[in-house]
């Protein structure tokens, strides 16, 4: 562990806010405030945060339908992604997309994705930037265990891995598809080893700890800027709650439900890991906490209290003004 | 009266046709879910939306097939599985997903009787969910029959209501063609008569929901109860409407529409594509070409407007045909002179 106490902080920020802007989505899902379906991203934290603190906001990454943790992990403005999730006018989106496709541009988040799979050709449009431009960087694709048998997941990563270009493809394994598990989806079982047969490093590792995400992303960030080409990291991570909110998750024991906030909580695996080594203060951490606690209320209410879009403002956006 | 929602016709119609035809089978995402959960042994969702409940517990695994997230894979397994002498049931769980698996369903399916020369038949249907109104977002909220009824070979289905969604399911499965059959989501909850039999509505077959003189009004799926909402409206105002739901889009009851703009010699279209190449635009002008000379006013067609189906609800409630832009555009045909 050679981070500095500023980069750990950083982490334990970002995974944090996460945590505390999910919790709170839930509540405001249960008291029917939230206009649409949410899918929650507790209990993954550490992956979206251990790749992107490996990124700047010329690095691009691309999300899927659970995009709410990817955002706040590329340094999203809070107040506007929250707005967006409540569809309102002054949200990144512009209320237009919601939080399925909560997109923001101005620090390389290219959107959140409804199209399962979608994203991954997306981001490996981004990394074409390095061979076209000379452009030092790198591009994430975040996928699903699910999504990982989509054709044009494969598809990319074998044109990645021809054209040689600064891609990651990082797959969430967090067991399910919506209500399918993951030994009955995937072939094989081994997503990494799927990836290794195009012809790029991959690696396998527990998601639920934040420093095992970061040193291969660390490793495979480099690899991609010095232009050697794609890797893959399969993170291995638990769902703490259901495919969407409101999922019965009928599919689930109660002991796994328990065992996972107790084995698999990516901040407790955090702290006592920083506090172990003694790199951190827990008091540093609580008033991080607290700190976020108010953040992610203030933004809330912010955006509860925000206007939704005019409704002249259904046919905007669709091309560019003027030209149509 | 036996009383069931939408959903439990669809159920209902799939449930029958796989106790009557050993080959029919479903193939689908989550059709029943819990698959590969640990000791979990029964059936977790029976879909997203429910529309495939109970069809596990009573058919299982071998004719009951969950599927990984491959929907190209899944299209055109039960092409081939049709073409093979199968009759599958593919569920394609939300319409806007065909972009990633058209090839199969266009270039494929629809073209297997054509250009392999009447050898065989493509007995498949593919089940989809079709709508904007509750909140999905420009992803999962499109109505993207139009384009489907475009291609030669492809029938496409879509239901107005519970009875029509039993009796067109069946026939749709015991049809010899590739058929898109369009289910609406924001219908899944409505409640009609639904006979226990296992009865047909043909395709091709239009119905008339209310006669009258005065227009005719040809509504597309979620459009005809959106459209019947407004009767009430019509006779205060003293305008006697026609409202006809066609129930397939293709093949399409010609006949049903023209004999009707014969009587009315107006007619009003409503329909939730979108605007450019609508369907509702080509039933407008098969009405100007067939009977020019009974109308007494140019044909209209009420869709949303240009744009994706946005997220924020009141955008979303702008997006629909309403009431208010139903009776404006009644009002401007039966007063055009
Ligand atoms: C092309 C496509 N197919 C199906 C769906 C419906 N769907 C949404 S999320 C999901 C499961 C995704 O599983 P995974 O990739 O493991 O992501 P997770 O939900 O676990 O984050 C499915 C089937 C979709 N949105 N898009
Ligand atoms: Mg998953």
């Amino acid at each position: 562990m050679q981070l500095s106490k500023d980069k750990l902080l950083d982490a334990y920020t970002r995974m944090k806010k996460i945590r505390v802007f999910e919790e709170t989505m839930r509540d405001e899902f249960a008291k029917g405030t939230v206009p649409a379906f949410i899918h929650l991203y507790i209990g993954q934290e550490a992956i979206a945060t251990g790749v992107c603190v490996e990124l700047t906001d010329q690095d691009s990454i691309s999300s899927t339908h659970r995009g709410h943790g990817h955002c706040i992990a590329k340094n999203s403005d809070l107040e506007k992604m929250t707005m967006e999730i409540f569809c309102r006018a002054e949200g990144l989106c512009e209320g237009k997309g919601g939080s399925m496709h909560i997109a923001d541009l101005s620090v390389g988040m290219l959107g959140a994705n409804a199209i399962v799979g979608a994203n991954a050709p997306i981001a490996v449009g981004a990394a074409l930037k390095q061979r076209v431009l000379g452009e030092n960087l790198v591009s994430a694709a975040f996928i699903g265990d699910g999504a990982s048998n989509q054709g044009a997941v494969f598809e990319s990563m074998n044109l990645a891995s021809v054209l040689k270009l600064p891609a990651l493809f990082i797959f969430e394994n967090n067991g399910y598809a919506e209500f399918t598990g993951i030994d009955y989806h995937c072939g094989g079982g081994d997503i990494a080893g799927r990836a290794e047969g195009f012809g790029m490093p991959s690696y396998k590792v527990d998601g639920s700890d934040f420093f095992a995400v970061q040193e291969v992303a660390a490793e495979a960030a480099e690899r991609a800027r010095r232009g050697e080409g794609p890797s893959a990291i399969e993170c291995i991570a638990k769902r703490w709650y259901g495919h969407f909110e409101g999922d019965p998750q009928h599919y689930r024991t109660k002991e796994e439900l328990e065992t996972i906030r107790r084995d698999f909580d990516p901040l407790i695996i955090f702290r006592q890991k920083v506090e172990d080594a003694g790199l951190i203060e827990n008091n540093d951490l609580n008033l991080i906490d607290d700190e976020l606690s108010n953040q992610v209320t203030e933004a809330v209410e912010k955006a509860k209290n925000s206007p939704l879009p005019n409704v002249e403002e259904l046919t905007t956006n669709v091309y560019e003004k003027g030209s149509y | 009266m036996r009383v069931k929602t939408y959903r439990e016709a669809i159920i209902e119609a799939m449930m029958l046709e796989m106790r009557r035809d050993e080959k029919v089978f479903i193939i689908g995402e989550d059709i029943s879910g819990g698959r590969g959960c640990g000791d979990f042994e029964g059936e977790a969702a029976g879909g997203p939306m429910g529309l495939t409940q109970g069809l596990w517990d009573e058919f299982g695994a071998k004719r009951v097939i969950d599927t990984p997230i491959s929907e190209t894979a899944i299209m055109g397994a039960a092409a081939g599985a049709a073409l093979s002498g199968l009759r599958p049931i593919a569920e394609l769980m939300f319409s806007d997903f065909f972009g990633v698996c058209f090839d199969q369903i266009y270039n494929q399916a629809a073209k297997f009787r054509f250009m392999y020369g009447e050898q065989g038949a493509t007995p498949l249907v593919i089940r989809t969910m079709i709508g904007a109104g509750i909140g999905c977002g420009p992803q999962h909220s499109q109505s993207p029959y139009s384009i489907f009824a475009n291609i030669p070979g492809l029938k496409v289905v879509t239901p107005s209501n519970p009875y029509d969604a039993k009796g067109l399911l069946i026939s749709s499965i015991r049809d010899n063609d590739p058929v898109m059959f369009c289910e609406h989501k924001s219908l899944l909850g409505m409640e009609g008569n639904v006979p226990e039999d296992a009865y047909e509505v043909p395709l091709g077959k239009g119905k008339i929901i209310k006669e009258g003189n005065d227009i005719t009004i040809v509504a597309i799926g979620q459009m005809v109860g959106i459209t019947q909402d407004c009767v009430s409206k019509f006779e205060e105002k003293g305008i006697s409407v026609e409202i006809i739901d066609p129930r397939s889009l293709s093949p399409f009851d010609e006949e049903i529409v023209y004999d009707s703009v014969e009587k009315t010699g107006r007619l009003l279209v409503i329909d939730e594509s979108n605007p450019v190449c609508s369907f509702g635009s080509w039933i407008a002008s098969m009405v100007s070409d067939e009977v020019f000379s009974s109308l007494k006013a140019p044909t209209r067609v009420l869709t949303p407007p240009h744009c994706p189906v946005p997220a924020a609800p009141n955008l979303e409630a702008a997006y629909l045909p309403d009431l208010d832009r139903i009776v404006e555009a009644t009002d401007y045909l039966t007063n055009y002179s």
